[in-house]
């Protein structure tokens, strides 16, 4: 059997279980890897992918099964000894210390020494080095938390390919990261492939998988499905195999979203921002939502998209504009007061802005009432119990315990506990960050129904993604950000992937009347084919961004 | 049986609880009436009494200092405030016509609190409208919070002579020494309001994730003035016991380390310095933990020079059998052992 291909894999696999309190995390998975391939892991929140990578970088000790690494029978003890032996692993989210430079972040653990002192010239131009081959124009003394999230990532994938590596491990890399970023990181990947390096790109981007993965393994519920060539496997076959069950959620809902338009007399405008601007992250801009409207915020990363959404609910304080909340101007100038006119802001951020993890379920979800009501009257404890169990029904919570902490959920069931607490409060405009952010296609079609049906029942909704076709998919209106500045506010018809691709990467920002421009670009968008048809490649993004 | 015996170890009272029975023990065998309870001219009297009354300072320090570790904070000033508590209300009492009259300690003791609570709002201010360092914060009142009570005693020992007072630390109440009664209502008001209303909650919250607790609407400000002025407050109301005690106000020694005695307390309860969630029920055990050791060194015969090490022995291995990893290898041998068991009975 294992005969079947000339390579010799580089790691293999076999039957490998691990159990957990009440759960079977991994039941009796095969997986292998060969050199010089990249290599996707594909299954839905709790498939057990974490778990895998765990198992084979020795995070988690296996119940069953066997792990070879280049023909040797190993077992790790943790996870510095499986990167000993040449498995680098960049976690989803990034485990970097902010208050450190990228140099002494990158060489962390194994800085250069001279007679028994760190050699800081050579750590620093080893980090310069190794900052070069990813083409980052980044001072190694600079610290880390002075940059974005996509820069902290970049340095956490230098900092594991400075180790020889014989297979990296990338879980969920782009996440955070803007198509440029995906680009560059692809060169790199590409490059480390070349190199014999055996690459493991876990990502729920579908395009970037396709892209960038020779082949595919895919788990459901903890077992194998299979292991498939990439190019031999169609897009709507492994979505199937990942789910187990035909997607057809998605196209309806799509067709309502179309067909239900807001009858913009009838709406009431619930929030107006006028010139709402602040210093260095935002240039001032108006945006009205009104009642029941859903409005997608797109972007890149860095366009102000999530400044401007901050604003908006409160987050940080506006140094120009105010708020018109239904009439009435307003200067919102804490999260709280936000919550008190019913404005909910949901973080890109969950786990340093938004879930507790050390709290309960129960507590997360009930946070922002409790606060928005003050500590001295507390919720009953038969009304907190009610509200929880009736969340974590309507949002499908797994594990459905009230009691369990919240650090222990997938991410998915993190964002849907999130989600609990904003709707919680019954907001009329609730501001969603990238809700469906590194979260699995199931849970992310939950929330985008959920956004829906809110919307359709009267609230507002401003949505952030990174994923036009979702913004696309869920907006009546769509506003577009560039370089700090609103550069277009656009009823969603005839709009497509590659109209608003143009409009976020359009490279002149040098006209005094950006609203000039859109109407221009607006005018020249006559294309009207169905969202799903097209099919944006980041390639084609990163083309037209990178000629700015 | 052995399902419920590994959730009882997963506690994390589990093993100061032990550490508390253990050193019963050592008393036990050392001084065989150590646990007689006997009633003395209708006063309760024993050696588990004096733990009590002895610990009660402690005790309700650690209690305000428990919230204030919660939040990812700490409160250094404690010992500081117990001595011009101390100060203010001795200084009152000696400068009264009437120092007997309960009145007079009433007034005392009222206005000892109340600066108490100016100094506690000092620290909140600090940390949460400054935002300094609580470690910071709380190290400048705890230096020159001495020199505060030096300046009220004006250099001297004040020795008081007022029954009424001398009774907060020594007197009795229907046979329960005054200062057991006061720490059980210091403690019982401090797990009710927290654990009743949503105080605790948002204690824990902040503690955890301070920017996560702001977007939801924790007033994150307001909470830490709060907590620090209630460490203060407590810190006061331990001062004024110790100093009844002895009847006298020390501005050197009134409370001296009794910052680090509380803080002990908490950690030994299982409460995180890191901040999050709490137990006060853990401080309390780690409380009477701390000042059973001190009575065990007594009963024991351990020579007074040999104290301190014994101490931190004791300390050291509680610590140890708390810590995450200490656990995780404990863990680990009991499943081999599990294992050789089950082959034993298999093979068999």
């Amino acid at each position: 059997m294992t005969q079947a291909s000339v390579a010799v894999p580089v790691i293999e696999m076999r039957g490998i279980s691990i159990t957990f309190p009440g759960v079977k995390a991994l039941d009796g998975v095969d997986f292998r890897m060969f050199p010089g391939e990249v290599h996707s892991l594909m299954g839905e929140n709790g498939a057990g992918k974490s778990t895998l990578i765990k198992a084979l970088t020795g995070v988690y000790g296996i119940d069953a099964g066997t792990i070879t690494l280049a023909g040797e029978q190993v077992s790790f003890s943790g996870p510095a000894q499986a990167q000993a032996s040449g498995i680098s692993t960049v976690y989803q989210e990034v485990n970097l210390l902010p208050n450190l430079s990228v140099a002494e972040n990158i060489m962390l653990g194994r800085e250069p020494r001279r007679f028994g002192s760190i050699d800081w010239r050579a750590m620093r131009r080893r980090s310069t080095e190794l900052l070069a081959g990813l083409n980052l124009d980044l001072d190694p003394g600079s610290l880390l938390g002075d940059h974005s999230l996509a820069v902290q990532q970049l340095v956490a994938i230098a900092r594991a390919i400075d180790v020889q590596a014989k297979v990296l491990i990338l879980d969920e890399p782009t996440s955070s990261l803007d198509a440029d970023e995906v680009a560059e990181l692809f060169r790199v990947i590409r490059s480390l492939k070349e190199q014999g390096v055996a690459i493991l790109f876990v990502s729920h981007f579908l395009d970037q998988v396709y892209e960038i993965c020779d082949r595919l393994t895919v788990l459901r519920n903890g077992k194998l499905v299979g292991e498939y060539l990439v190019e031999e496997l169609l897009r709507i076959d492994l979505v199937q195999k990942m789910i187990g069950k035909e997607l057809t959620a998605l196209d309806d809902l799509e067709q309502r979203a179309r067909s239900v338009v807001v009858d913009e007399s009838d709406a009431a405008t619930f929030v107006q921002a006028t010139k709402l601007g602040r210093r260095g992250a935002v240039h001032p801009a108006d945006l009205p939502i009104a009642a029941g409207e859903v409005v997608g915020l797109a972007g890149l990363l860095g366009s102000g998209r999530t400044e401007f959404a901050r604003l908006l609910g409160g987050i940080d304080r506006a140094d120009t504009g105010e708020l018109v909340i239904r009439g009435k101007a307003t200067k919102l100038r804490t999260p709280r007061q936000a919550i008190s006119h019913r404005i909910a802001f949901s973080s890109e951020n969950r786990r340093d802005e938004g879930v507790v993890g050390d709290l309960t379920v129960r507590d997360n979800i009930v946070l922002a009432l409790q606060a928005d009501r003050g500590w001295f009257r507390p919720i009953p404890a038969k009304r907190r119990d009610e509200l929880t169990q009736s969340y974590i029904q309507a949002l499908n919570i797994r594990p459905g315990n009230p009691d369990a902490l919240v650090r222990n959920l997938s991410g998915g069931n993190q964002q849907k506990v999130l989600l609990a607490r904003w709707l919680a409060i019954a907001p009329r405009l609730l501001i969603l960050d990238e809700p469906t952010r590194g979260i699995d296609i199931g849970a992310k079609a939950e929330i985008q129904k959920l956004v829906f049906n809110l919307a359709e029942n009267g609230m507002s909704v401003l949505f952030i993604s990174a994923e036009l076709e979702e913004v696309l998919r869920l907006s009546h209106r769509i506003v577009v950000l560039r370089d700090r500045h609103v550069v277009a506010d656009l009823e969603n018809e005839g709009l497509t992937v590659d109209s608003l691709l143009a409009l976020i990467a359009e490279g002149s920002n040098d006209d005094d009347d950006p609203d000039a421009s859109v109407a221009v670009a607006v005018g020249a968008l006559g294309a009207n084919d169905p969202v799903a048809a097209s099919d944006p490649d980041p390639t084609t993004t990163d083309s037209t961004g990178g000629s700015r | 049986m052995s399902a419920l015996l590994a959730r009882l170890v997963a506690n994390r009272l589990f093993w100061p609880i032990v550490m508390l029975l253990v050193l019963f023990t050592i008393n036990l065998v050392a001084f065989p009436g150590f646990f007689a309870v006997t009633l003395r001219d209708g006063h309760l009297f024993g050696s588990l009494i004096d733990i009590l009354r002895n610990g009660a300072p402690t005790l309700i320090i650690a209690v305000g200092m428990t919230l204030v570790i919660a939040t990812r904070g700490i409160d250094l000033s404690v010992g500081a405030v117990a001595a011009i508590s101390g100060a203010v209300a001795c200084s009152i009492i000696l400068g009264s016509p009437e120092p007997a009259n309960p009145a007079t300690v009433a007034v005392a003791v009222t206005v000892a609190l109340l600066i108490s609570l100016v100094l506690g709002m000092w620290n909140g201010f600090l940390v949460a409208v400054l935002g300094i360092q609580p470690i910071i914060a709380t190290l400048i009142l705890m230096t020159a919070g001495r020199g505060v009570a030096m300046l009220i005693t004006e250099g001297q020992i004040l020795t008081v002579n007022s029954p009424p007072f001398k009774a907060l630390g020594s007197g009795f109440w229907f046979g329960v020494p005054i200062a057991v009664i006061i720490a059980a209502v210091v403690f019982g008001v401090a797990a009710l309001v927290t654990r009743r209303t949503a105080l605790g909650m948002f204690i824990e919250s902040v503690g955890i994730n301070p920017e996560a607790s702001r977007q939801a609407g924790v007033r994150a400000r307001g909470l830490l003035f709060v907590v620090y002025t209630f460490s203060a407050f407590c810190a006061a109301i331990a001062g004024l016991i110790l100093t009844a005690n002895t009847a006298a106000a020390d501005a050197n020694n009134t409370g001296l380390f009794i910052e680090l005695d509380a803080i002990l307390a908490v950690v030994i309860g299982g409460t995180s310095l890191a901040g999050g969630r709490y137990s006060l029920v853990g401080t309390l055990v780690g409380a009477l933990v701390i000042q059973t050791l001190v009575t065990t060194v007594y009963t024991v015969g351990i020579p007074p020079i040999a104290t301190m090490v014994f101490k931190a022995a004791v300390v050291t291995i509680v610590c140890l059998l708390q810590s995450p990893t200490t656990n995780e290898a404990l863990s680990g041998f009991r499943r081999r052992l599990a294992l050789r068991a089950g082959k034993g009975v298999a093979a068999s």
